[in-house]
């Protein structure tokens, strides 16, 4: 091992120094001091558990992603959270019972195996938050809301929000009686919307021509509101399908009228978390990242295997992407240099300001007073302890 | 809409037949992109701009939203994986086929195989999916000669005309899959610049079908 070896980090594994750390803890805040005021608590579930718990119903993507230890106390197979929402329905599940609503929120670290996608850390910072027990449509616009304040916070005067609704496939899928494996190969290309595999796929796949089309045109579902009354027309046959988008259209109409900043687009073969995610799904993009900065859904069957299914949905915001988007405030604290000295009365000086919030920093007369960021020193003058710009 | 647009294209004979379905979307360089040593460039359109890279790089530039648009070979597409992007249109030129080769009248012996080849990843699901474990090894080109200096057993090419595996006593033996270019779009990008994104795919399928 070279000397140059022993300071690398792992690829993908970051460290943030303190400008930007800074900044992002001040976001963190802001966000949790927001989830609360929508009365939202605060849960700080731990970084492992058993990955009999961790791992359930988020499907094999989530499995890959987590990193795995033997406990030595009990042989079981830990895992480093990848994700929190697990974690959450757990804690709703289990660990308090509230017969009612459940709104919890989270911001800490996930830790994956390898980067989510090109431009992601393996050690991102998320905050989120999870409301179970509500199955309305009222609950998918407050989370939906709570996101959008979320991305102002963030500094994004411009919000690129994607909505989708996994209700839409499933309920194509079922009406053609989808074997498992087509449903995922179909699911699999949706994603890409490679549409000459699409085209193939159909034609030896799907023998009814009426439904043969509503697989062709789930590709092209996708774009401004327009869409919407596009699919309404194009599902007429297909309840559950109309249903989901009429849930769209509602959820749309509210959120347009509470943030008229917001720019909805919407993508109804988008399924991001479809093996888990049972209604409306949606994520949030910014100019110059070309990656979700956040993404969330409906998600209500996750709490089964702890013997509670409750309605659920929620979302979590990728806090490591927004700081590299540039547009978090990085204030630098003006400090004020002291040289300390054994003189009481200058301890009760220093106690006073630290008092008030000012930043005291102990220095030497050699001391690089900017490097410490001092634009101003305490000293004695005219027997007094005085504030004096450098 | 203003925002800047960027669509990565790929050097050589590509490039000749994708710039006229671009200019179907009325963007044409503003220079002779096979002349100049430029790597950007600026189009007809102001907010528009080309790359010219190396056709393995296209994915990446749009996987990482260094490029919204790009032009690349499905064979690229399969053996980089196409996370963070859509497919949207195939461009149906630069139409080929990838498939196994060995040395003509050799039978393939029975167990494992080594197999020279650029597509590395194609090459392991290909033979998993045949029930066939493999020892793979990377070539950069020239795979033909692999076979003949007992260097593999067989290779994973694209075969075009058959013609160079013909004058180097080889012959393609299984199909593995349609090549041809695809027009790529960062998932981000769709989302963000929908409209002036649909107009150009629009467009170009427009073309693309008239050439049909």
């Amino acid at each position: 091992m070279t000397y140059a070896d022993r300071w690398l980090l792992p690829d993908g594994v970051e460290e943030i120094l303190p400008a930007e750390a800074k900044a992002i803890d001040a976001l963190r805040r802001r966000l949790l001091d927001l989830y609360s005021t929508w009365g939202y608590d605060m849960v700080i579930p731990p970084l492992l558990e058993y990955t009999d718990s961790l791992l359930i119903g988020l499907g094999r993507d989530v499995d890959l992603l987590t990193f795995k230890v033997t406990d030595q106390l009990s042989g079981r197979t830990l895992g480093l959270r990848a994700d929190i929402t697990p974690q959450t329905a757990r804690m709703d599940a289990h660990s308090f019972h509230r017969s009612g609503a459940n709104r919890l929120c989270y911001a800490g670290h996930v830790v994956h195996t390898r980067p989510k996608n090109p431009l992601a850390t393996r050690t991102p910072i998320q905050a989120g938050l999870e409301f179970y027990g509500e199955s309305g449509i009222a609950a998918d616009i407050e989370v939906v809301s709570l996101l959008l304040e979320s991305l102002s916070i963030a500094g994004l005067t411009h919000q690129h929000i994607d909505l989708g609704h996994v209700g839409i496939y499933r309920a194509i899928a079922a009406s053609a009686g989808l074997s498992k494996e087509q449903e995922e190969t179909f699911f699999e290309l949706l994603q890409r919307k490679a549409t000459t595999e699409i085209r193939a796929w159909v034609a030896a796949n799907i023998n009814d021509i009426e439904t043969a089309n509503l697989f062709l045109a789930l590709p092209g579902l996708a774009g401004d509101k327009s869409v919407l009354q596009k699919a309404k027309a194009l599902f007429s046959g297909l309840t559950a399908a109309q249903h989901a988008v009429e849930q769209l259209m509602q959820v749309a109409e509210i959120i347009e009228r509470r943030y008229p900043t917001a720019e909805l687009y919407f993508d109804l073969g988008e399924l991001r978390g479809y093996h888990y995610l049972t209604g409306l799904v949606f994520a949030a993009f910014a100019p110059g990242y070309g990656n979700p900065i956040a993404s969330g859904g409906r998600y209500d069957h996750i709490g089964e295997v702890f013997g509670r299914a409750r309605p659920a949905t929620g979302f979590a915001v990728d806090i490591t992407a927004i700081s590299k988007l540039g547009l978090l405030p990085r204030k630098s604290l003006n400090a004020i240099a002291v040289i300390e000295s054994t003189d009481p009365l200058q301890w009760r000086a220093v106690s006073e300001l630290r008092q008030q919030g000012e930043r005291v920093v102990n220095v030497s007369a050699t001391s690089d007073l900017s490097e410490l960021g001092c634009d101003r020193h305490l000293i004695l003058r005219d027997g007094h302890y005085q504030v004096l710009a450098i | 809409m203003s925002q800047t647009l960027t669509i990565a294209l790929t050097k050589g004979r590509i490039l000749d037949e994708t710039l006229p379905l671009l200019a179907a979307a009325d963007i044409r360089p503003l220079e002779d992109m096979e002349k100049s040593r430029k790597l950007v460039f600026e189009t007809t359109q102001p907010n528009v701009r080309f790359l010219l890279l190396r056709g393995a790089d296209v994915p990446t530039y749009v996987q990482f939203g260094a490029a919204d648009m790009g032009i690349s070979g499905k064979d690229t597409l399969m053996e980089n994986g196409a996370d963070g992007l859509y497919e949207p249109l195939d461009l149906n030129i630069a139409r080929c086929k990838l498939m196994t080769a060995g040395v003509k009248g050799q039978t393939t012996p029975p167990g494992r195989i080594r197999v020279a080849t650029k597509y590395v990843n194609i090459a392991k699901q290909y033979y998993a999916a045949q029930g066939r474990q493999i020892d793979v090894i990377k070539l950069y080109g020239a795979m033909e000669l692999a076979p003949i200096m007992n260097l593999a057993d067989e290779i994973v090419d694209i075969v075009d005309t058959g013609n160079t595996l013909r004058a180097n006593g080889l012959e393609p033996r299984e199909f593995i899959a349609d090549i041809s270019s695809r027009l790529i779009v960062n998932k981000a990008s769709m989302k963000m610049k929908h409209v002036q994104i649909q107009a150009i795919i629009d467009c170009v399928a427009g073309a693309i079908q008239s050439a049909e």
